[in-house]
């Protein structure tokens, strides 16, 4: 059973061929569109190493059917940055050191995007805390990761407040 | 991941008529469905994406102030929307304290009434399941079951339901509007989900092709917006199923409830209302004495299925805690720790 | 190459120091970009995906395998079964030293553990392999497991660890007992406990001839290379591992494993190179885990509360077919001073995969019952934990008498104390709530971890535009090691460490060792060090020697080397940079080469050790029982810290890995059948971000001259012994319940039930 979906991803519109139904958003973006940023810890929804946004929200990519999101705008860690400047979570992220061996980093990173998005924690590290739950961190970076969330919200808002002056 | 048929229909009708073939399941957004496949222990011939079919992603107001909500909303969607959490709080607290941001986002409102259970002898395939596979036995019977049913289990399966969520809905006497090859009806939330008795494998009410298409929450229950709590022992701080939890809703006036709502998760195959306890609550003053009462009643029948008797006790103190919180109050703003006993409310009703 | 202990640069001759900053990651940047470039990144044209089915019985043999239906699967290319498995070079029954476990690579029918690889399925795409595994429907002949205590066969072993003594007896035992006013005792049972590094296991394979290509997340990067060589009948220097990212290894990433081999074994039979990436639940069997103990500490106590006598007794678990025994009462040895110290070990056969050293191998557990007992003790003495742990204070090494290398381990008691704010503290259990009616518990451990140093080499490179190049076979797996050893070979070229490029994570550089035991800054560091002040002796003895330099001549009063310049010492307005001395010589470039290990006589002579204090305090729901671990407080003294902002997240990990061991991690086997029921992370629980709210760590000064020639000790392990023990007894403090087993569950914290 062969057929093709539309994504657009990274802000790159693709027409994408697909021969199985079976291949997970994170398995197409992995191992058939070499964008190896978001990665597999457990392909159960159960680590958010596969953390990317669909349509602006941030889901795992590994319980998610690529054939199901026929149409859907994708944002992975590549398409983060804007070339070399980082997005502010990103630069949090290394000066609050929110990251030790890096693997979860990409899906930690997103979902900080996602949190920062859905507006919800304020400037509460408890709230932020629990609203990163869903990113296993073995290392345990998480103090770091908790001062990069907030720190890169305050960026992001301060950034806003200017370009509205 | 077995090889499958993926059909998208164009519309409910379609839909129904699709998944009303053998092997057929429907695929919202997949986040139990998916694990499950990739365990092996669900191998659809056919899998129906419902997730585009339309009309089934709004959240409608009726005049009387009941609400339909469609099948497809999103879990953070609904625990986030305002008028949502302000009249059903408990359901809001519930939610939020389910699985992660990244999960809540995904999971459809459908999919979870529908989740099937943790258990792990469900889930491993090579494990006896009379549930999975009807006949083989209860592997989970005299295995590791630390964490399995207490109440409404029986010999073919101890099985537990997983849902945050529909513990208050149960509560709060929800119902789901199901479309079918012989047209629409409605199933209560009590009724929706089964006991497994001597078949477990018959999880849900529903026959095959029906599909959730929406869930509505009766005018009355926003009675209880006042105070209501969810509440969740879990064994993290976060991202963890129930040991036990429970939803407790009150509508308390001239110093005496007048109306109570008790259901528990985490204890039974489907999310477990405890009536007994509400009508013993009824008219009369909110007390730890009433309280102790009511849990004594909820967990009347309970027995453990294996080395699980402390959850007995342990949803005993729960409900006790549950209905000390409601009758202080709905808190102002949603806890920063939804459903935990460490979330920062103040002057909580401690026993011990 | 030279090969130096100590390559001795005159005194007179002094470096640049730009060691101690906390500089960000090095590799941060590709980190929080996604273009690290992990083992399973890794694409190559032609690639096929090879999937591990596994065994779900723990002991008997395989009957049979439906290779036609994974076969008929439409991508599967071939099934890999003990019936048509090409043969290996090296027989896997057999141990391959210094690390090398017997493991399980196809060669006949037979299970001897759980999860243990029965088959290897592969296919043209991850799905078509991953489906074709599941169709092989194995059938078995099954023997009873044994993976219970009371069913496992106990043995004496000889070693514990990596070829630790099983049994060591300081003093007269039996006599200390008898003469203490008190004796407490307490048993406690620790469970098998999984690495669950973020990054499963993998690795791409690529065959070129007789020349092996692995990208792979590897500890012990050359070591391994001779591993592989021996299993594939090929030079060593024919194998090339690439490990530039490593998800996570804290152990199980050091040690060469069967799924890992059967797929390069497929990639040399299928002439493709071939990818595998183990699921998660293939994790808990065939990449070695914590094995369980059942620990019993017997403590004597004068009326002072002073020690006379400490017994430790562990009974480790291994599998049925090799060794490696949890090394926990080891912990013992080294920390409270007492006349008389026997720590012995019992090994105990089950049907598991081969243990493994996790993150604190030994320490971690043995900590745990040690400081819970101590805690016991203290109390049964009336005194407060840290006036006892005080009062039992080694100045030397107990039994030994050897004086530690440093040990500023009472620093680290009163500045964790002060910064916690211990003095406070009731000395009964259940007298602290909090205003939410929780309650409260304080309590404390003392961390301690060795100083082991692994030989390495390491070469540096002075290059004519002044800029260097270190380069060593060192891992990162988060510890940071790009970072710190590039500071390090930095200071050693007097250069700033964004002038100098590091390259690392591949075999084919100089064996930068091991990264283990803690030891890989110090190791791979001091052969930096080695190798960059090598170079910088050349340099001195060009410009020196030569008239046109404004240094010439100076070799007698002394030349600094800084920021990319040499200094006459005696009038530092004298210098020339390095491009110039090099340009005016004709140089292109200069390199220094240089092997370290540790100086044996000092190593003899001292006790070497990293200490710290862990404070705890917790909340538990007095009627529910969830316990949180609400604030840690930990102090370390580890010697010279290279980069504190990076040391302090090894100590912050380290706790939370020991909150982990504490309140979280356990496998729960079915004993029936020997299975794992929880070989997940939804399940198996590891700390999510919520589980901690605070975090402290203090970095303690501590000079240590003989540890070697950096003074650096380790940091990565040490975090996890102390907090296990504090949080423990801060459980007890809270709700008056000592731990007996871990982990700490609600079920035990349910009082008057």
């Amino acid at each position: 059973m062969s057929f093709s979906i539309s994504l657009t991803i990274n802000g790159e519109k693709r027409a994408i061929a697909l021969d199985d139904p079976r291949v997970t958003l994170l398995d197409l973006l992995r191992e058939r569109l070499h964008l190896t940023g978001a990665k597999k810890g457990c392909d159960r929804g159960q680590c958010g190493a596969c953390t990317v946004l669909v349509d602006g929200r941030r889901i795992n990519s590994c319980l998610t059917l690529a054939a199901s999101l026929d149409g859907a705008d994708i944002t992975t860690v590549e398409g983060l940055a804007n070339g070399d400047d980082l997005h502010p979570v990103q630069a949090a992220f290394i000066a609050h050191d929110g990251l030790q061996c890096g693997y979860c980093t990409p899906g930690q990173i997103m979902s900080a995007v996602g949190l920062i998005a859905e507006g919800h924690a304020g400037d509460d590290p408890e709230r932020v805390r629990e609203l990163m739950s869903g990113n296993i961190c073995r290392c345990g970076a998480y103090k770091g990761i908790t001062e990069a969330v907030l720190d890169a919200q305050k960026t992001l808002k301060d950034g806003k407040r200017r370009d509205a002056a | 991941m077995n090889r499958f048929e993926y059909v998208r229909p164009a519309s409910v009708q379609e839909a129904v008529t699709a998944a009303s073939q053998p092997g057929s399941v429907y695929l919202a957004a997949g986040t139990n469905l998916l694990d499950l496949m990739k365990l092996g222990a669900a191998r659809p011939e056919r899998v129906i994406d419902i997730t585009r079919l339309p009309g089934l992603g709004e959240i409608d107001w009726r005049p009387d102030g009941s609400v339909r909500i469609g099948a497809m909303v999103r879990n953070s969607d609904l625990a986030y929307d305002e008028r949502f959490a302000r009249t059903f709080p408990v359901v809001a607290e519930a939610l939020l304290s389910g699985a992660s941001a990244q999960l809540r986002n995904a999971a459809t409102v459908g999919g979870n009434l529908m989740q099937q259970t943790r258990c792990a002898y469900f889930q491993d395939v090579a494990s006896a399941c009379n549930r999975r596979a009807p006949g083989s036995g209860c592997d989970a019977r005299e295995g590791e079951n630390r964490l399995h049913a207490v109440l409404g289990w029986s010999e073919s399966c101890i099985a537990t339901h997983p849902s945050d969520f529909c513990v208050p809905l149960v509560a709060l006497d929800a119902v789901t509007e199901v479309a079918g090859p012989n047209g629409m009806r409605d199933v209560a939330i009590d009724a929706l989900h089964a006991l497994p008795g001597e078949t477990p494998e018959r999880e849900t009410a529903l026959q095959p092709g029906e599909l959730i298409t929406a869930l509505k929450l009766p005018s009355d229950a926003a009675a209880f917006a006042d105070h209501a709590r969810y509440l969740k022992v879990r064994e993290r701080t976060s991202f963890a199923f129930a040991v036990v939890s429970a939803a407790a809703a009150l509508r308390i006036d001239g110093g005496k409830i007048q109306s109570a709502r008790l259901a528990l998760g985490g204890v039974a195959a489907k999310p477990w209302r405890a009536r007994d306890a509400e009508a013993v609550l009824e008219n009369a003053p909110p007390t730890q004495e009433a309280f102790a009462k009511a849990a004594e009643l909820a967990l009347s029948e309970a027995r453990p299925s294996g080395k699980n008797a402390f959850k007995i006790e342990l949803a005993r103190r729960l409900i006790v805690r549950a209905l000390s919180l409601s009758t202080e109050g709905t808190p102002e703003a949603m806890p920063a720790l939804p459903a935990s006993p460490f979330a920062t409310v103040p002057s909580a009703n401690h026993a011990r | 190459m030279p090969v130096e202990i100590f390559p001795s640069s005159p005194e007179h001759r002094r470096h640049g120091s730009n060691a101690g900053q906390p500089l960000t990651r090095r590799d941060g940047l590709l980190k929080v970009t996604g273009k690290a470039t992990y083992a399973a990144d890794n694409h190559r044209e032609g690639m096929l995906y090879a999937v591990a089915a596994v065994s779900s019985i723990a002991r008997g043999r395989v009957k049979s395998l439906d290779v036609q239906a994974a076969k008929s699967h439409p991508g599967v290319v071939e099934v890999i079964t003990p019936a048509n498995r090409p043969p290996l070079a090296h027989n896997p029954n057999q141990k391959m030293p210094p690390f090398g476990f017997r493991i399980e690579v196809l060669q006949d029918d037979t299970v001897r553990y759980a999860n243990q690889p029965i088959a290897m399925v592969v296919a043209e795409t991850l799905e078509a392999a991953t489906e074709g595994a599941a169709l092989l429907n194995p059938q078995y002949e099954t023997d009873t497991a044994r993976t219970r205590r009371e069913n496992g066969e106990r043995f004496k072993p000889e070693a514990v660890g990596v070829g630790g003594p099983s049994r060591v007896a300081h003093g007269d035992i039996e006599a200390g007992f008898a003469s203490a006013a008190r004796v407490t005792e307490a048993e406690f049972v620790t469970p098998a406990q999984y690495h669950n590094a973020m990054e499963p296991h993998a690795v791409v394979a690529e065959w070129d001839g007789d020349r092996l290509t692995l990208d792979m997340p590897n500890q012990a990067l050359v070591l391994s290379c001779a591993g592989y060589a021996t299993y594939f009948g090929i030079p060593p220097e024919n194998v090339l591992i690439r490990s530039p990212f490593i998800g996570g290894g804290f152990g199980s990433k050091a040690i060469l494993n069967g799924p890992q081999i059967l797929a390069i074994l497929a990639a040399r039979m299928l002439k493709r190179p071939v990818k595998l990436a183990l699921p998660r639940a293939q994790m808990y069997g065939p990449v070695g885990h914590r094995g369980a103990t059942w620990q019993k500490l017997r403590v004597g106590t004068d009326a002072g509360g002073r020690l006379t006598a400490l017994h430790h007794h562990t009974l480790s678990a291994t599998s049925s077919f090799d060794d490696f025994l949890e090394p926990a009462a080891n912990a013992s040895l080294p920390l409270y001073a007492s006349p008389a110290i026997l720590a012995e070990h019992e090994g105990l056969r089950l049907d598991t995969g081969t243990p493994g050293p996790m993150r604190a191998p030994g320490e971690a557990s043995g900590s745990a019952a040690l400081e819970v007992a101590i805690d016991e003790a203290a109390e049964a003495c009336g005194m407060d934990p840290l006036e006892f742990r005080l009062a039992n204070y080694a100045e030397t090494e107990p039994g030994t008498g050897r004086p530690f290398s440093s040990k500023a381990l009472r620093e680290c008691y009163a500045e964790g104390a002060k910064r916690f704010g211990w003095s406070g503290r009731p000395l009964a259990a259940r007298q602290m709530r909090d205003e939410n009616g929780c309650l409260v518990g304080w309590g404390m451990g003392t961390a301690v971890f060795h100083c082991p140093h692994f030989p390495a080499e390491a070469r540096a490179t002075l290059r004519a535009d002044g800029t260097g190049l270190l380069e060593t076979a060192g891992v990162d797996m988060g510890q940071g090691a790009w970072t710190a050893l590039a500071q390090i070979g930095a200071e050693a070229l007097g250069l700033d460490p964004e002038m100098v490029e590091l390259r690392s994570g591949v075999s084919s550089l100089p064996d930068g060792g091991i990264a283990g035991g803690s030891g890989h800054t110090a190791s791979a560091g001091l052969a930096l060090h080695n190798a960059g002040r090598n170079a910088i002796d050349q340099l001195v003895d060009l410009a020196t020697a030569d008239p046109e330099s404004p240094l010439f001549g100076a070799g007698n009063v002394g030349v600094v080397a800084r920021a990319g310049r040499l200094h006459r010492r005696d009038d530092e307005g004298r210098s020339e940079s390095y491009s110039d001395i090099l340009a005016r010589a004709r140089r292109t470039e200069l390199v220094g080469d240089a092997k370290a290990a540790r100086e044996p006589a000092a190593a003899e002579a001292h006790a070497m050790f990293s200490h710290g204090a862990v404070f705890a305090e917790v909340k538990v729901d007095p009627d529910l029982g969830q316990v949180r671990a609400t604030r840690l407080v930990g102090a370390f003294a580890a010697g010279r810290i290279i980069n504190p902002r990076l040391v302090r997240s090894q100590y912050y990990g380290g706790m939370i890995w020991g909150a982990s061991f504490a309140l979280l991690e356990e496998a729960v086997t079915d004993h029936r059948t020997g299975r794992i029921m929880n070989s997940d992370l939804a399940e198996y629980h590891v700390p999510v971000n919520a589980d901690l709210p605070s975090l402290d760590a203090i970095l303690i000064p501590e000079d240590d001259p003989y540890v070697n020639p950096l003074g650096v000790k380790g940091v990565g392990e040490i975090g996890i012994t102390g907090t296990v023990g504090a949080i423990a007894n801060a459980v007890w403090h809270a709700t008056g319940v000592r731990a007996r087993r871990f982990p700490i569950r609600i079920e035990d914290l349910l009082s008057d039930w």
